[in-house]
């Protein structure tokens, strides 16, 4: 019974605020708010799992998100063969020496465990592969990278439909986190949260400048989309015909024919703009409700019950035979998934991959903001923390316009102050971020829609 | 001939930048570790902070100069260095109040103070945007070079040149009578050795009769006194942008951690490890070796251990390596 509660809360408000937005704004600006809260809401469900459910300070989201990014171009771009005739061989060469190398820290770890020297031999393997890594690789990559390099210079991807690379990004993000976990996971927490944010500083810049993978800060436009064109829906005659149905009122008005027909035109292109925003929030609304269906049910299995005893006591788990550090990997792989399928939809609906705009504020605190806003440990809560702070987000830049017209409106136009306030007005949503987080830790340190104990 | 060369290519390019970088580092270091080992968190804020008292230095440094007052040769910057510090102590104390004071009474774990330093962070980022914007922004001025490469090379009769700008001294000399003042004042005073007992065991000291008011006090002014110093030396240094301070977080933790938690020495001797590893293992080391081998073995590549592009991951492996072999940093940490 409570979960409905929380269930009908949690959707009401969003269905409200995107109709708000919708009657005051444009249906235009609601659904694309919209659409991004619902990534929002996938990205805070996986921070969610891995700190509601398990304790574990991950605060290298970004990087996550980055990797899932990566996915869509290596999934969905078309491949440059010119590139992979040039340097092909080189970079397959040196991906198995790659491999190579991380299966033999493996070896050393599991044939040498108990031996003295045993991180020492890792270290010196490490040490000893970059520079010869650099050197099997170097010739191919910057081969690749002066082919054609002003439109690709890039390996490319493997021209498949977008939607797989949501579920390659979560398998690549959770590889990653598989290594980072195994590196990172048996810190204090307060060395996992710095470790984590160095991590996702580290993958920024790999995929910022190895740009035979990614074209790097050069930037991947034009990317597949899972929905229609806007181009190719004005023309098809099924999607006019639809038009017209729903504005039939407001055309019958009209009695010039040569009127009623730019009417119609323009009536179609703003209609295909929401349409195929409406494609994207319908798509999103089904992956938000899979996961959130998934996550309430993994919460109340004996597996959430048994995560849930490692975060409140991690001695007693371990002391009822509890494999704690295994447990931990496990939540950590999964929760980064679930985050680099988020990252993989949100360069999926840009429809570009700009690896210079990941920043550690918007794409790893905010996303925490809104964990700890909705409601730690509680699915429901990450997806309200998901909705309420992108709106705020979104909308702080419109109120903060009007708090300043309203304090400076005793100034001159010309004046200094006013100008310098009204251009710095993007930078409102930070404050209005940072207050909103101290007030709710202050009197709510719970969040919106606290954790419910389940007493069986 | 050749050797002198090459030891002169090394202190320009590794040794000069290095000590420099170091001393920066080694300034935001020991600031985040006299907060861990005193109020007993990471401050993730505590990059905005060194921006908030920076950009202070700044405005003031633009108001002295329109009024025509310079400092000769130094930047102006150094006479606007005390509003800063002031302003600076008064905000930190000002969210002690409000915010930190409340969890510490209520004794939170610790994961509670990072997320409330988050909030923190966010909102002084806004802060220092609003007020001064997110752009670069270069405010040094007064004599720029001591020494020109090419005058060296005059002088000298060398092929490399050495040049050392006045802001690298300037670092030098700040950082070496900031730390002697703060590890007399630690290691001498009443004052300090109270601290010092609080961070170590706080029950024994609130026993002796210490007042932890004073001691919270107390390192917040050492704290903001040290952000706004280690700011300003590096906007002095390089430019100022609020993102770069904000990523100078990351070093400045892997420099903390490094050297010992909570240990001010540690966190010194830390950032100056993590300084000349970044600078040491990205610099070409072709024209060096030019210089020392014989024309036979000249090397044909840059003989770089890593890009430029990943100096982070250098900060990273060293903190790694360190929680891996010594888990309490090089030096033992958790007293200060």
């Amino acid at each position: 019974m409570i979960k409905d509660i929380d269930f009908r809360i949690c959707f009401s408000v969003m269905t409200i605020l995107t109709v708000l937005v919708g009657l005051f704004q444009s249906w235009g600006i609601a659904l694309s708010m919209l659409n991004l809260c619902l990534i929002s809401a996938v990205m805070a469900m996986g921070v969610n799992i891995q700190w509601g459910f398990a304790g574990l300070i991950n605060f290298g989201v970004m990087g996550f998100l980055a990797i899932g990014g990566l996915a869509t171009v290596l999934v969905s771009v078309p491949p440059v063969h010119e590139a992979w005739s040039a340097g092909g061989i080189g970079i397959l060469i040196s991906g198995l020496f790659l491999a190579a190398v991380v299966i033999s820290i493996f070896m050393i770890n599991k044939k040498l465990s108990k031996h003295k020297y045993k991180n020492y031999f890792v270290f010196l393997i490490i040490i000893l592969s970059i520079p010869l890594l650099k050197f099997i690789a170097g010739p191919s990559i910057s081969k690749i990278e002066s082919i054609n390099a002003a439109t690709s210079g890039f390996l490319g991807g493997a021209n498949l439909p977008i939607i797989f690379s949501w579920f390659v990004g979560a398998i690549l993000s959770a590889l990653v986190a598989f290594v980072v976990g195994k590196v990172c996971l048996g810190l204090r927490s307060d060395y996992l949260a710095i470790s984590t944010l160095l991590v996702s500083g580290i993958i920024i810049t790999i995929v910022k400048h190895e740009e035979w993978l990614s074209r790097g800060v050069k930037n991947v436009i034009g990317l597949k989309r899972p929905v229609p064109y806007e181009v190719n829906l004005q023309k098809s005659e099924w999607f006019i015909n639809l038009v017209q149905f729903f504005n039939s009122s407001k055309l019958s008005n009209v009695l010039d024919p040569e009127v009623k027909i730019s009417l119609l035109n323009q009536l179609v292109i703003t209609s295909s703009g929401v349409f195929v925003k409406l494609c994207f929030s319908l798509i999103f609304l089904i992956v938000v409700f899979v996961i959130l269906y998934y996550s309430e049910k993994a919460l109340n299995s004996p597996w959430g019950r048994m995560m849930r005893a490692i975060r409140d006591n991690e001695e007693a788990a371990r002391a009822m035979g509890k494999n704690v550090v295994k447990q931990h990997l496990f939540i950590f792989m999964l929760g980064s998934a679930i985050i680099g399928f988020a990252g993989a939809m949100l360069v999926t609906y840009d429809g570009l991959f700009t690896p210079s705009s990941y920043q550690p504020l918007r794409y790893t605190f905010l996303i925490w903001v809104m964990v700890l806003l909705g409601g730690t440990g509680n699915n429901y809560g990450a997806v309200l923390g998901g909705f309420v702070v992108w709106f705020i987000w979104i909308q702080s830049a419109p109120f903060a316009i009007v708090v300043i017209n309203l304090f400076t409106s005793h100034l001159d136009e010309t004046s200094y102050i006013k100008d310098h306030l009204q251009n710095s007005v993007p930078y409102f949503r930070y404050l209005m971020m940072g207050l909103g987080l101290l007030l709710v830790m202050r009197y709510r340190p719970k969040g919106l829609l606290p954790e419910k104990v389940i007493k069986n | 001939m050749d050797f002198l060369n090459s030891i002169i290519l090394l202190t320009n390019f590794i040794i000069v930048p290095g000590i420099t970088y170091g001393s920066q580092l080694a300034l935001g270091a020991i600031g985040v570790t006299l907060i861990y080992g005193v109020l007993r968190f990471a401050n993730f804020a505590y990059g905005d902070l060194m921006a908030f008292g920076t950009m202070v230095v700044i405005l003031m440094t633009w108001y002295l100069q329109s009024k025509g007052i310079s400092f000769g040769l130094l930047p102006t910057a150094l006479l606007a260095l005390p509003i800063g510090i002031l302003l600076t102590i008064a905000v930190s104390l000002f969210f002690d109040k409000t915010v930190f004071e409340y969890y510490r009474n209520k004794k939170s774990n610790p994961v509670t103070f990072i997320v409330v330093s988050l909030g923190i962070m966010f909102v002084l980022n806004a802060v220092v945007r609003i007020i001064i914007g997110p752009n670069d922004i270069n405010f040094m001025d007064g004599h720029k070079f001591i020494m020109k490469a090419r005058e060296f090379k005059q002088l000298t009769g060398l092929n490399e040149g050495l040049a050392i700008k006045s802001t690298q001294v300037i670092t030098l000399i700040t950082t070496i009578i900031t730390c002697s003042i703060l590890f007399y004042f630690l290691n001498k005073t009443k004052t300090g050795k109270s601290m010092r007992a609080y961070s170590n065991n706080e029950d024994l000291a609130l026993l002796s009769g210490i007042d932890p008011k004073k001691i919270v006090l107390i390192t917040w002014v050492i704290v903001s006194i040290l952000a706004t110093v280690a700011g300003t030396l590096y906007g002095l240094d390089k430019s100022f942008k609020p993102f770069t301070y904000f990523n100078n977080l990351l070093p400045i933790f892997a420099a903390t951690i490094v050297g010992g938690i909570g240990n001010p020495l540690g966190a010194f001797y830390g950032g100056f490890l993590i300084a000349f590893s970044e600078i040491g293992l990205t610099y070409a080391y072709k024209k060096f070796f030019k210089y020392i081998m014989p024309e036979s073995l000249e090397p044909s590549t840059l003989i770089q251990f890593i890009s430029t592009d990943y100096k982070f991951a250098i900060s990273f492996a060293i903190l790694i390596i360190v929680l891996i072999f010594r888990p309490n940093g090089i030096f033992k940490g958790k007293v200060i």
